[in-house]
C-alpha cells in the first residue's frame, strides 16, 4: 500500500477531482465515504417525510388523509428505508468510510475496489427498492410470515432489495475488519486506537456474521412466495415462528450494527470538547464488543407474546437484562469524562451529550420491556414504537447528527454557521421530545402500532405527536440548509479547529487523496488531554 | 384520562406492580445521570480558551461499582418480572374455557354451552377464564389493555392466555400484531357481567324462556343478528357513513363501485358482500369487511338481507 511517491507532492485536497466518472469510480475512502453520505442522508429524508405524512394521518382517529392500505405501505415504508437504506448503512458506510483509514494512521482501506463495489451492490439494492415501488409492499419493515406470503403487493422484488443490500453490509464489515488488523501505523497499538474504531471493529464484525442470516431468510420467503415451499406456512408444514427467529436472529444484532457506531461517535466528541482524557479507555473499548456478544444471544425477546416456550422466554428475558450492563457502563464513562473538564459546548457536543440524555430513556425503556411481565402488557403498542425511536433517532441519528457537524470541517474543508446549527440542535431535541415522549403513555394505555384509525380515547396525545413531528421535521430542514449553504459560501477551514490529538486532524482539511504527506508514527493515545502528572501511563 | 388503563382482571395489578418498580429504579436512574450531566456541563464549562483541565483516565472502584450495582438490580427485575409472567402464563384447573378464532378482521368466541359471540366476548366476574386461540389465516395478537394480557395467535396451532376479570363493565380487544389492510378495525369488546347478568346473557330472561330463534320472522331475526355479530360496528341504519355503507335504502338502488362500474343492490350483491366481501367494494370506502362465510348460516344471511330490505 505505501506509496513513497506522494511524499513530495504538491497538496491537492481529495475533493479536487470533478466529473461524475472521477466519483462512480473512485477508490478513495474518503469519496466512498460522501457516496454513502449523500446516499443515505437522501434516503433519511425521504423516509422522514413519509413518517410526516403518517403523523399527518394520525392527526385524527379517522381514516381520513390516507386510507388504510396506504398507510400500511407507508410504514413499511419508512420502516425498511429508515432500516435498511439509511441506519444499517448509516455511519458505518459513511463516518466508517471516511475516518477509519484516517485515523488508524494509513492511505485507504485494505481493499479500496471491494469498497467501491460495496457501494455499487449499495445502488443496486436501492435501484431494486425503486422498481418494488411500483406495487410497494405492505407487510411492515419485519416481513412477518404468513401475511407476507399472502398478500397480493410486490414483497419478493422489495425482499429481493434488502437481499442484495446485505452484500454491500457483509463486504464493507470484512473491509473493515481487514484494514483494523492491518493498515495500523506503526505505534498505533490496539490500545491507543480511537474508541470510534473500536466502535466500527465490533460493528463490521455484527454486520459479517449477522447480515448472512437475514439474506437467507428473505431467500427462504422469497422461495415460499414463488415456488410456494412450505417453509412458514403451517398449511404446509411450516413454521410462521421460524422466520421470526430467522429474522431477529439478524435483526436484534442489526440494532448494534445501527447504535454502536454512533457509540463510538460520542466517544470522539467528549473528550474533545471537555479537554479530558476519556473516562474508563478499556472499559468502554471492551463494553462494544461485550454488546456485539450479547446481541447475537437476545433476539427473541421480540417474540414474548408469539408463542415461544415460557423456558425460552425466561432465558432470553435474562440475557437480555445481560446487555443493559455494558449499556449502563458506556453512559457512566462518558458521564465521568465531562468532571472537572474545560466544556466547550459546541454544536457537535450539544448532539453528544444530547445523545447520552436522549439514549438513557431508549436504554431504561428498554428494561421495561426486557422484563416479562411488563412486556406482555407492552409489546406492539406505541411503548416500542418510542422506546425504538429513542434508541435509533435519540441514539444513532443524534450520533449521526454530531457527527457531521464534529468531522464537517474535515471532510469538506469548509465551516457551516454555529450560531444556526444550536438554533437546529434545539428544535431537533424539542420535537423529538414532543414526538414521541407522549408516544410512552399511548402505549401503557394499550394504543397498539400500526394502526391505520385509532379510537378516540388516544386523540390528545396522538395530535400532540404529531405536533412534535413537525418542530423535529423544522429543525432537521434548518440543519440541511445551514450545512448546506457551509459547503457554498462557508468559511475555509483549519487544519484542526478544535485542538484534537487524533491522527485525523494531522492534516490538512480536507485531506490530501492519499490523507498523509508521511504516515505518521503513533507514540501515544488519542486522548491525552490534560495536565498529565508524573508516573502516569 | 388515566396514566395507565383501569385495572379489571387479577392479573393487572400484579402487572402494574412490575411496570411500578421499573418505573421509580428508571427516574432514578434517569434523573441521576440527567443532574450529572447538567451540574457538569454548567460546571465546567470553558470560560477562556487553554484552561488546565487535570489528566484523569477512569477509576477501577467507579467501574466496579457502576457495573455491580445496576447488575444486580437488573438481575432482580428480571426475577420480578418472571415471577409474575410464571403466574399470567399458569391457568388455575377450574378455569372456564373459550375457544377463540382470529381472522381477518374479526374475533370469534365459542363458548362451552354451545353459544358462539362475534367480537363482543361475554365473562362472568370473579371466574377464571382460559381463552384457547388460534388463527384461520395469518398472525393476530389477541389484547386487552384493562387485563395487561396479550397473546399472539397463530394458524395450525393452539395458544392459550388466561384472567379472571374482577371489574364489571366493557373493555377494548384490541389486535395487536399487524395482519393486513383491515388491521387497525379489527376491534371488540370484552363485557364483564355480575353473576345475574351472566345468567340472564346465559339463559334469556325468565319468562321469555323459550322463545325460539328458529321462530323469529326473518327480518326480526335479521335485526338480531345485525346487532349481535357486530354488522352495526361498521354499517348504519339512519343514512351516516361509519367504516362502510349505511343499510338505509340500499336494497334496489344502484350502487356505485370503486372500479368505476355499477351494481344494483340486489339479494345476490348482498349475499356476495356478506361472504366474499373483496369481490365489490363500494366506491368511497375500504376493502377491510372480513367475511362471514362460515360464520353465518344461509338462513342467517337470508333473514339480513330480509332485515336491510325493510330499512327504506
Amino acid at each position: 500500500m505505501a506509496n513513497h511517491s506522494i511524499a513530495h507532492n504538491v497538496y491537492v485536497p481529495f475533493l479536487e477531482k470533478k466529473g461524475f466518472l472521477s466519483w462512480i469510480l473512485t477508490t478513495d475512502h474518503k469519496r466512498i465515504g460522501i457516496l454513502y453520505l449523500v446516499s443515505i442522508s437522501l434516503f433519511f429524508l425521504i423516509a422522514g417525510v413519509i413518517a410526516l405524512l403518517m403523523r399527518f394521518e394520525l392527526l385524527t382517529p379517522a381514516s381520513d388523509f390516507v386510507d388504510p392500505h396506504t398507510y400500511n405501505v407507508l410504514f413499511t415504508l419508512h420502516g425498511s428505508i429508515m432500516v435498511f437504506f439509511f441506519i444499517v448503512p448509516g455511519l458505518a458506510a459513511s463516518f466508517g468510510n471516511f475516518l477509519i483509514p484516517l485515523m488508524i494512521g494509513a492511505r485507504d482501506v485494505a481493499f479500496p475496489k471491494l469498497n467501491i463495489a460495496s457501494y455499487w451492490i449499495y445502488l443496486l439494492g436501492t435501484a431494486i427498492l425503486l422498481f418494488a415501488l411500483l406495487k410497494p409492499a405492505d407487510t411492515g419493515w419485519t416481513f412477518y410470515t404468513p401475511y407476507s406470503a399472502t398478500t397480493n403487493t410486490d414483497v419478493v422484488l422489495m425482499t429481493f432489495g434488502v437481499f442484495v443490500l446485505g452484500f454491500s453490509s457483509i463486504l464493507t464489515g470484512l473491509n473493515f475488519i481487514v484494514t483494523t488488523h492491518k493498515m495500523r501505523a506503526p505505534g498505533m497499538t490496539w490500545h491507543r486506537l480511537p474508541l470510534f474504531i473500536w466502535a466500527s471493529y465490533a460493528t463490521a464484525v455484527l454486520q459479517l456474521l449477522a447480515t448472512p442470516v437475514v439474506g437467507i431468510t428473505l431467500l427462504l420467503l422469497i422461495t415460499e412466495r414463488t415456488l410456494g415451499v412450505g417453509f412458514f406456512d403451517p398449511a404446509k408444514g411450516g413454521d410462521p415462528i421460524l422466520f421470526q427467529n430467522f429474522f431477529w436472529f439478524y435483526s436484534h444484532p442489526a440494532v448494534y450494527i445501527m447504535i454502536i457506531p454512533a457509540m463510538g461517535v460520542i466517544s470522539e466528541i467528549i473528550p474533545v470538547f471537555s479537554r479530558k482524557p476519556i473516562f474508563g479507555y478499556k472499559a468502554i473499548a471492551y463494553s462494544s464488543l461485550g454488546i456485539a456478544f450479547i446481541s447475537f444471544l437476545v433476539w427473541a425477546h421480540h417474540m414474548f407474546t408469539s408463542g415461544i416456550s415460557e423456558t425460552a422466554a425466561m432465558i432470553f428475558s435474562f440475557l437480555t437484562f445481560l446487555v443493559a450492563i455494558p449499556t449502563a457502563i458506556k453512559v457512566f464513562n462518558w458521564t465521568a469524562t465531562l468532571y472537572k473538564g474545560s466544556i466547550q459546548l459546541h454544536s457537535a457536543m450539544l448532539y453528544a451529550l444530547g445523545f447520552i440524555f436522549l439514549f438513557t430513556i431508549g436504554g431504561l425503556t428498554g428494561v421495561f420491556l426486557g422484563a416479562l411481565a411488563a412486556d406482555i402488557h407492552l409489546h406492539d403498542t406505541y411503548f416500542v414504537v418510542a422506546h425504538m425511536h429513542y434508541v435509533m433517532i435519540g441514539g444513532t441519528v443524534m450520533g449521526f447528527f454530531g457527527a457531521l457537524h464534529f468531522w464537517y470541517p474535515k471532510w469538506f474543508g469548509r465551516m457551516f454557521n454555529e450560531t444556526v446549527a444550536k438554533i437546529a440542535w434545539f428544535f431537533i431535541f424539542v420535537g423529538f421530545n414532543v414526538t414521541f415522549f407522549p408516544q410512552f403513555f399511548l402505549g401503557i394505555q394499550g394504543m397498539p402500532r400500526r394502526y391505520a384509525s385509532y379510537p378516540a380515547e388516544f386523540e390528545s396525545l396522538m395530535a400532540l405527536s404529531t405536533y412534535g413531528s413537525w418542530i423535529l421535521g423544522f429543525g432537521i430542514l434548518i440543519m440541511a440548509i445551514n450545512l448546506i449553504s457551509g459547503l457554498i459560501n462557508g468559511e475555509k477551514a483549519p487544519e484542526n479547529p478544535y485542538n484534537s490529538l487524533s491522527l485525523e486532524w494531522q492534516t490538512p482539511s480536507p485531506p490530501p487523496h492519499e490523507n498523509f504527506e508521511e504516515i505518521p508514527q503513533v507514540t501515544d493515545w488519542t486522548y491525552g488531554y490534560g495536565k498529565k502528572k508524573e508516573l502516569e501511563v | 384520562m388515566t396514566w395507565i388503563p383501569e385495572v379489571a382482571s387479577n392479573l393487572a395489578s400484579k402487572v402494574d406492580g412490575v411496570l411500578f418498580v421499573i418505573t421509580v429504579l428508571s427516574l432514578i436512574f434517569f434523573l441521576l445521570i440527567t443532574a450529572i450531566l447538567i451540574i457538569f456541563a454548567v460546571k465546567y464549562r470553558r470560560k477562556r480558551d487553554n484552561e488546565e483541565t487535570p489528566y484523569i483516565t477512569g477509576s477501577e472502584p467507579l467501574e466496579i461499582i457502576w457495573t455491580v450495582i445496576p447488575s444486580i438490580l437488573l438481575i432482580a427485575l428480571f426475577v420480578y418480572g418472571f415471577v409474575v409472567y410464571k403466574e399470567m402464563r399458569t391457568p388455575p384447573a377450574d378455569a372456564m374455557d373459550i375457544t377463540v378464532t382470529g381472522k381477518q378482521w374479526l374475533w370469534t368466541f365459542d363458548y362451552y354451552n354451545g353459544k358462539k359471540t362475534l367480537n363482543e366476548l361475554y365473562v362472568e366476574q370473579n371466574i377464571p377464564v382460559r381463552m384457547v386461540m388460534m388463527s384461520d389465516d395469518v398472525l393476530h395478537s389477541f389484547f386487552i389493555p384493562g387485563f395487561r394480557v396479550k397473546q399472539d395467535v397463530l394458524p395450525g396451532r393452539y395458544v392459550q392466555l388466561w384472567f379472571t376479570p374482577t371489574k364489571i363493565g366493557t373493555f377494548d380487544i384490541f389486535c395487536a400484531e399487524y395482519c393486513g389492510t383491515g388491521h387497525s378495525v379489527m376491534l371488540g369488546k370484552v363485557n364483564v357481567l355480575s353473576p345475574e347478568a351472566y345468567d340472564i346473557w346465559e339463559h334469556g330472561v325468565p319468562g321469555q324462556q323459550g322463545q325460539a330463534v328458529a321462530s323469529l320472522p326473518p327480518a326480526e331475526l335479521g335485526e338480531k343478528i345485525y346487532k349481535e355479530k357486530g354488522c352495526n360496528a361498521c354499517h348504519s341504519i339512519d343514512g351516516s357513513t361509519l367504516v362502510g355503507p349505511s343499510f338505509k335504502g340500499i336494497f334496489g338502488h344502484n350502487v356505485e363501485l370503486s372500479d368505476g362500474s355499477s351494481v344494483d343492490a340486489d339479494e345476490n350483491y348482498i349475499r356476495e358482500s356478506i361472504l366474499e366481501p373483496q369481490a365489490k367494494i363500494v366506491k368511497g370506502f375500504q376493502p377491510v369487511m372480513p367475511s362471514f362465510k362460515g360464520i353465518l348460516s344461509d338462513e342467517e344471511v337470508t333473514a339480513v338481507i330480509a332485515y336491510i330490505k325493510t330499512l327504506k
